[in-house]
């Protein structure tokens, strides 16, 4: 196998043909800001996150869906890049109601991670306060869509590693939400295996395991590395 | 139908239609028939063609777009070379005695400044063939370029003309069609795909309909080329749902055109197959965009994706596709009939060709009329298209809906083709050009087309789907006087943000109506933050008091 050799942020880095620049930054120490990316599960480049600069492209590309090829010039943290960052976090907390104080996930959110990195210390849009439902008909879990950022991991969780896509996004532009089944009470789904997973992979508080209180919700993703190379490997038929 | 029973009907049909007195050509695409009634005209001209006992010498048919859609219904007298506009039912006896001084002050004669200053390539059988029968279609010399495709050229060469001919993409992008067609018919696959993209959705555009309803054959025709220069097999038109005239238009022809063996398994008795399916869009504005319009055919929520790949390399269901507008694939045929010499020879050195603008608003003749690229924008609208009403002054056109800009006084001299728009911060778009006089604040314009564009965003990246709502609050906030001018450096950075990082066309153009209009127009966003009032006098923005 031929790798390739390109320079991300200065440094020379190799990767495999097909990786993404996201995995060889990654690999390499250089943690590239993302939200609908997570290992194992099929890249949409909705979050618009990753977005790095590559010489002699006039459009910024977003790095998880982009491979790398050989002689690449890849900038991944230039002031423009952090500009448009911050204000895509800052869009994304005053489009709903984050409000940290009271979330379950306070303290391990990978958005308010992600806020404190980017030095995001106040907001200059408006906040929306929208009206969102939440959704406790499980009997184990909740979705609070006032957490809710639409990164999609859920949805491509539970249809890919599950198999059950009791996910999906539905309605359009501002109004779009995460919904079970054909828009049913998630409770009433007739596809969930209550597997839990959605909510492992959810960035924030939006999806949570009922009893945890605020700031109590820790997420664990070790079971995606674990299916994940086992399916790579075939180690399921052994 | 073999070559030379092609050309034999052409014959039949012109000798048939020769032998004719008179033809009276009702236009028949929607603006006509659903809001006017030309139907029901169509009818009395029947009636009176029976009470006057001329039947098979005088002919009633229905056509495409005549151009006059703002004084619908139009018929067009074919040996008089003159058309009538707003006509009723009891002008039927007149139009079949041929009596001229009925029409007196509603007639527009073909050497007429609003027919004779157009160059009709996309709609010259508007006023000439029944988008209902092949047969008209074929008569007009339909389905020769896709006959001389098949019988002298090779994929290569068809590529290589289009390419000459300097055609554009008219969706928008105006990406080299050639090009594209080069990409595809590179593409190592046993299967690919051509799609024609007829989901027109821009405010006041309504092109792309016409032509499927006015013309569907020569659609048709121009996609079964691609195939040909492309190596596809089977074709797809997306329409969108609220066209059912054009659905209904394009699902005849097909049907026709399969009958007549000019689509199928051996099109034109030879050794190349393509077949046309109709897809309906239920009305998403975002699935004009190529890689939503795929997820739609392919049963998918209708979101784009990142591009690359595009669809010349991975498109629907992963082959290579070829994807262009319908007003592209309508320009097709006679390049390749007419030859790429003749195309190139229209238009300007970078712009080729004709484009077809829908006229809307504050205009004396709204409708379609076809030009040169480069003629300016003051020969469509005050030569050709008769101006604006008396009582009213030209403020601003917008071109290209809500993803262009807007052109103000002082440039209707710009000459209408891609880059020089560009350079005044607007865009050709897919053609629409709604004119807005004095009366209309600029501030609630951009407003309207920023609600649009919120309203459709599909949701799926955060700059537009939240980007929108933001500059759409922003500008609700100014017009309504509680506005500040820190709220116009928000709006040019929320656009900075969109333009850079938007997943798809949508997101990305979405602020191109607010930042044209805040170059051309300041003076009316600060009217209604200092002074709390509308320059235009169409809002009343006031400042709101609290007194809890």
């Amino acid at each position: 196998m031929r790798v390739r050799t390109l320079e991300i942020d200065g440094q020379m880095m190799t990767g495999a043909p097909g990786e993404s620049i996201f995995n060889v930054a990654w690999n390499n120490g250089i943690h590239i800001p993302r939200m609908c990316h997570l290992g194992g599960l099929t890249d949409v480049g909705a979050c618009r996150l990753c977005l790095v600069e590559v010489e002699g492209q006039s459009r910024l590309l977003p790095s998880c869906m982009t491979p790398v090829r050989e002689g690449m010039v890849v900038r991944t943290n230039t002031p423009a890049l952090q500009k448009h960052r911050k204000l895509i976090v800052e869009l994304l907390l005053a489009e709903r109601n984050h409000v940290c104080a009271v979330c379950v996930a306070n303290g391990a959110c990978e958005l308010q991670d992600l806020a404190t990195s980017l030095g995001v210390d106040h907001v200059r849009v408006r906040y929306r306060h929208p009206q969102c439902e939440v959704d406790l008909s499980h009997p184990r879990f909740g979705l609070d869509h006032n957490r809710c950022i639409l990164c999609s991991r859920c949805v491509r969780v539970c249809d890919e590693v599950e198999g059950a896509h009791n996910w999906d996004i539905g309605h359009r532009g501002t109004n779009a939400r995460v919904i079970s089944d054909f828009g049913t009470a998630w409770g009433d789904s007739e596809s969930c295996t209550s597997c839990g997973k959605c909510v492992q992979v959810c960035p924030t508080g939006a999806l949570f395991s009922k009893g945890a209180s605020v700031g109590e919700m820790r997420k664990d993703r070790s079971f995606l590395k674990y299916i994940v190379t086992a399916r790579e490997k075939h180690q399921w038929i052994r | 139908m073999n070559i030379e029973e092609l050309i034999e009907t052409e014959q039949q049909e012109r000798e048939r239609q020769a032998g004719l007195r008179n033809r009276i050509l009702c236009c028949s695409v929607a603006g006509c028939t659903a809001a006017a009634g030309s139907a029901a005209i169509r009818g009395s001209i029947e009636a009176a063609i029976q009470e006057q006992g001329l039947p098979g010498e005088v002919e009633v048919c229905g056509t495409g777009c005549l151009g006059l859609c703002g004084h619908a219904p139009c018929v067009r007298s074919a040996n008089l070379n003159e058309t009538y506009h707003d006509v009723t039912a009891a002008d039927a006896p007149y139009l079949v005695r041929g009596d001229r001084s009925r029409f007196e002050g509603r007639t527009v004669r073909d050497t007429d400044a609003f027919y004779a200053g157009q160059c009709r390539v996309v709609l010259e059988n508007a006023g000439r063939v029944d988008p209902e029968r092949v047969l008209d279609y074929i008569a007009a010399g339909g389905y020769k370029g896709l006959l001389k495709v098949i019988s002298e050229m090779t994929p290569f060469e068809v590529v290589e003309e289009i390419k000459k001919s300097g055609l554009r993409g008219r969706g928008g992008a105006g990406y080299p069609t050639g090009l594209k067609w080069e990409l595809v018919a590179r593409q190592e696959s046993p299967v690919k795909y051509v799609i024609c993209n007829a989901d027109e959705g821009d405010p006041g555009a309504f092109m792309d309909r016409s032509v499927l309803e006015g013309d569907p054959h020569r659609v048709l025709e121009g996609m079964a080329i691609a195939a040909f220069a492309v190596g596809a097999t089977q074709g797809y038109i997306y329409v969108r749902g609220e066209s059912p005239l054009a659905v209904e238009r394009v699902r005849t022809a097909i049907r026709q055109a399969e009958r007549e063996g000019l689509l199928g398994n051996r099109v034109l008795d030879h050794n190349f197959q393509f077949r046309i399916d109709v897809r309906i869009g239920a009305g998403a504005y975002v699935c004009g965009e190529e890689t939503a319009l795929i997820a739609s055919i392919e049963g998918q929520r209708g979101t784009p994706r990142p591009r690359p790949p595009y669809p010349p390399e991975k498109g629907l269901w992963g082959a290579p596709t070829l994807i262009n507008n319908v007003e592209t694939f309508a320009n097709i045929a006679p390049i390749i009939r007419k030859g790429s010499a003749w195309y190139a020879s229209m238009g300007t050195a970078a712009s080729r060709g004709t484009k077809v603008y829908a006229l809307a608003g504050r205009i004396a003749k709204p409708g379609l009329v076809e030009v040169p690229m480069g003629t300016p924008l003051r020969t469509i609208l005050f030569d050709i298209a008769g101006g604006v009403p008396a009582g009213y002054a030209f403020k601003a056109a917008q071109t290209g809906g809500p993803a262009a800009g807007c052109i103000p006084a002082q440039h209707l001299d710009v000459p209408m083709e891609y880059e020089s728009l560009q350079a005044i911060g607007s865009m050709i778009g897919s053609g629409g050009l709604i004119v807005v006089d004095n009366s209309v604040c600029m501030v609630d314009l951009a407003r309207f087309f920023m609600e649009f564009c919120m309203d459709e965003s599909c949701g799926k990246c955060i700059p537009c789907r939240a980007g929108t709502v933001q500059m759409h609050d922003t500008l609700d906030r100014i017009i309504k006087g509680r506005g500040s001018e820190a709220d116009l450096d928000l709006l040019a950075e929320l656009a900075g943000l969109m333009r850079a990082t938007s997943l798809c066309g949508l997101g990305m153009a979405a602020p191109n109506p607010v930042m044209s209009t805040l170059r051309h127009f300041k003076d009316e966003y600060l009217a209604h933050i200092h002074e709390h009032r509308c320059l235009a006098g169409s809002c009343t923005p006031r400042e709101e008091v609290a007194l809890v």
